[in-house]
């Protein structure tokens, strides 16, 4: 059985960090582990995305259309943009959270502003306040691992040590932080 | 001990196990990061960033007649800047084991062309490994080395961005000893003036007919038995191939592919009733099943262009596709990539897209964004360092036809010291009253901020001798070179005046740190400690949006409001909307003020 988890948001949100926490457990887990994403012009404020797939043996390391078993929106559009690659019945875990491309900047779109209806009318979605949390907790910055703890309580990954992960491939300054943003994604997503 | 690794990083560790000791490369996406790795983990491995592809192939050619194992990287179009020596190399061949990796990107994800640089195997004459994932980026830098050695010859590993940019598992081991072989005086073999190049030739021919039973013999290239479907498949597409087709169709993996192995084919041939070639770009494998003379068999279903992910093949082969959620993706504004907040080119280009009668020829750098509103200012981006020789061809033909438009070349700092040095050279040289612009925001930006000859630093970060751009401009004979902090817009102004007044050559240097470099005390001190200022606009505002033409992620107007809108986290504080408004409605923040 493959799992696919599909990370998107828009560039310098820490998609790349949380791709790394997830796999760096998944593979201590003993699963296959295979990650893809895009570097390189897309950073630069553009929308990004990190494809996670794990299993007894994964092939692709791209996730295809209709593939995600849970898509993680780092931000509310980025979600809506990305949500063709979700598997029906699959979930959606999204940031209510927004960042405005140039063209709303420039005046010439207006975000639009019934994105979180549109998603929770087509999918299973769960809501996360990311940026209020991780503000609660001391650091803005913390909301990528707050979001990727939300996203492993809904996988079903909860008997990893996510602690000791962290403390791997985190900075030390910044372990505590993470380690907290974590716990708090996942009490957050935890079905009631 | 199992690790989690891209292509690169396995690339790079693949070089280390080989117990390789010189690396060089210049940087480009998708293959950065192999050169950063080896900087950052293998102190054992001599890690350089080069002027450019050409210069970085050179000087591993160097290490190897030096007797010790050395390998260049690449992305596909470096390739063709340092295909001059990598030709005759092929000839020369080795001493110490050499890899070169050239780095594809079928799809174009931050690339100008999709070219297939499998032909430069073909027609260098060099054999090549084609990866699938990071196991096989690592198996067969090692193999490639021997290989290299072994054969005499260069060896080519061609990957694509899907390859250098995915994780998968890698088996790590310790680093094998390599012992530098001695060098032998050898004019027949290294000094390729014709009549020695003629014996080389032959030599190469013959190189190229042995390694024909290794690749009938490799392990990197076999059959996996299934149905009376045939699947060929190198690379990544082995593993879109394997998702769509699971183990119902016969494959022919193949990852070592020039020369490519005939009697294998032969062998999966007779074994299936039709073929499909999965390979991304152009028909390099469906070419050569072509004339091995089962052209019946083939089915050709798919693109020739972009990337063949599972979705493309099941489209491709008419299968029914995975159900998708439609919710209406048009939904969603477009996110187009945008020069950051603070970046210093936002104030040349806001001034220079203000001029008429202006060609602007660009070139490969962030700064290519230029081209996009607000700014409106570039007309062209063909190839590293070529923005100011374009610009000399299209101002000398204007002159000849007594036209009226005048050519503007913008390129970077990274990209002056690629090639931008030659091609400022032809201006100067010919005569033409190009404006030459140098962006010189201190490093290599678009890759991720890689130094460069100008930097002052090397590749692991250690003090290099800075050069001097100025000085060069100077020396090479520019009459009229101006430096400007691009964040003055009266500065930038005045040099666009002082430059097409001009009858003559001149360079305008607009410097000013990248805001994303990471700067020691020494620079940031330099620069008065930028990046640290806050910009808040007042009561002064209208809400007329003309800040906006600064094209800065961290500018909105509310437009309930009327009233222009600074992101405080985003602001960098370059103040070049301070300096575009009008009223006058945007001011630094004094310490102590709340800008709430």
């Amino acid at each position: 059985m493959i799992k696919s988890i599909l990370l998107v948001g828009v560039g310098g949100q820490g998609t790349i960090l949380a791709g790394k926490i997830l796999t760096t457990a998944l593979l201590q887990a003993g699963y296959d582990v295979k990650m893809s994403e895009i570097h390189g012009m897309s950073q630069r404020g553009g929308s990004v995305s990190t494809h996670v797939r794990y299993g007894c043996r994964v092939e692709s390391p791209v996730i295809e259309l209709g593939g995600a078993d849970i898509l993680v929106g780092f931000e509310l559009m980025e979600a809506v943009r990305w949500l063709e690659y979700q598997k029906p019945g699959g979930i959606v875990i999204v940031n209510d959270y927004k960042i405005n491309p140039m063209p709303v900047l420039s005046g010439q779109f207006s975000y639009p502003d019934n994105l979180l209806e549109v998603l929770q009318g087509h999918t299973k979605t769960v809501t996360v306040k990311a940026f209020d949390e991780a503000v609660a907790l001391g650091d803005a910055r913390a909301m990528n691992t707050l979001l990727l703890g939300a996203a492993v309580e809904r996988i079903g990954l909860s008997d990893i040590d996510w602690d000791d992960v962290i403390g791997e491939c985190v900075k030390p300054a910044f372990v505590d932080l993470n380690r907290r943003a974590l716990a708090k994604g996942r009490e957050l997503a935890k079905e009631i | 001990m199992k690790k989690l690794l891209t292509g690169n990083e396995a690339i790079a560790r693949g070089a280390y196990e080989a117990g390789a000791r010189f690396a060089s490369a210049y940087p480009g996406t998708p293959s950065t990061e192999i050169l950063q790795n080896i900087a950052d983990n293998y102190p054992e491995i001599d890690a350089e960033w080069a002027p450019n592809e050409k210069v970085s192939l050179e000087a591993v050619i160097g290490a190897s007649m030096a007797g010790v194992r050395a390998m260049a990287s690449m992305k596909h179009v470096g390739v063709n800047v340092a295909a001059d020596p990598l030709f005759t190399f092929a000839y020369t061949g080795v001493n110490g084991g050499t890899v070169v990796i050239t780095a594809d990107e079928p799809g174009q994800h931050s690339s100008q062309n999709e070219q297939d640089n499998r032909w430069y195997a073909l027609s260098a004459k060099l054999p090549m490994f084609e990866p699938s994932n990071s196991q096989e980026c690592k198996d067969m830098v090692v193999s490639a080395f021997q290989l290299s050695e072994e054969f005499d010859t260069p060896v080519l590993v061609r990957v694509t961005t899907r390859v250098c940019h995915s994780k998968s598992i890698v088996e790590c081991r310790e680093r094998g000893e390599h012992h530098a072989k001695p060098y032998v005086r050898d004019a027949a073999k290294y000094v390729m003036v014709p009549a020695m190049a003629r014996g080389r030739r032959v030599a190469v021919e013959r190189r190229m007919g042995e390694l024909k039973s290794y690749a009938e013999e490799t392990p990197y290239n076999y059959i996996v038995k299934g149905g009376k479907t045939g699947v060929i498949a190198s690379g990544v597409c082995y593993h879109y191939a394997r998702e769509v087709f699971g183990d119902s169709v016969t494959y022919l993996k193949l990852g070592y592919t020039n020369p490519l192995p005939n009697r294998l084919l032969a062998e999966f041939a007779g074994q299936v009733d039709c073929i499909y070639i999965i390979e991304e770009n152009d028909p390099y494998m469906l070419n050569w099943v072509k004339e091995r003379g089962f052209t019946k068999k083939v089915k050709t279903v798919f693109p020739s262009y972009g990337e063949l992910t599972p979705d493309v093949l099941r489209r491709s082969l008419g299968m029914e596709p995975l159900p998708v959620i439609d919710c209406g993706k048009q939904l969603s504004v477009p996110r187009p990539p945008a020069l950051c907040a603070g970046c210093p080119h936002r104030g040349f280009f806001y001034e220079l897209g203000r001029r008429k009668g202006l060609v602007i020829t660009g070139d490969i750098g962030c700064y290519t964004l230029g081209f996009a509103p607000p700014f409106n200012s570039m007309d062209s981006c063909i190839c590293m360092g070529g923005a100011f020789s374009i610009g000399h061809g299209f101002n000398r033909a204007m002159a000849k036809i007594s036209g009226d438009l005048r050519a503007v070349g913008v390129l970077g700092d990274s990209t002056f010291f690629h090639t931008g040095i030659n091609s400022l050279m032809e201006v100067v040289y010919n005569g033409s009253n190009t404006v030459c612009v140098i962006l010189d925001n201190r490093i290599t930006g678009m890759t991720g901020g890689q130094e460069h000859p100008g930097t002052g630093k090397d590749a692991r970060g250690n003090p290099a001798p800075m050069a001097d751009i100025p000085a060069i401009c100077k020396g090479l004979g520019v009459p009229l070179v101006v430096e400007i902090d691009p964040n003055d817009l009266a500065a930038v102004k005045t040099a666009l005046d002082q430059a097409l007044e001009a009858d003559s050559p001149s360079v305008i240097i607009t410097r000013w740190p990248c805001a994303l470099k990471k700067m020691d005390k020494t620079e940031r001190a330099q620069y008065g400690g930028p990046f640290t200022e806050k910009y808040i606009v007042n009561e002064k505002c209208v809400g007329c949006g003309i800040c906006l033409k600064s094209g800065c992620p961290a500018l909105s107007v509310d437009k309930g409001k009327r009233k222009a809108v600074i992101n405080p986290v985003q602001c960098a504080g370059c103040g070049v909307c301070a300096q575009i408004c009008p009223p006058k409605a945007i001011a630094k923040l004094d310490r102590g003020e709340s800008d709430d």
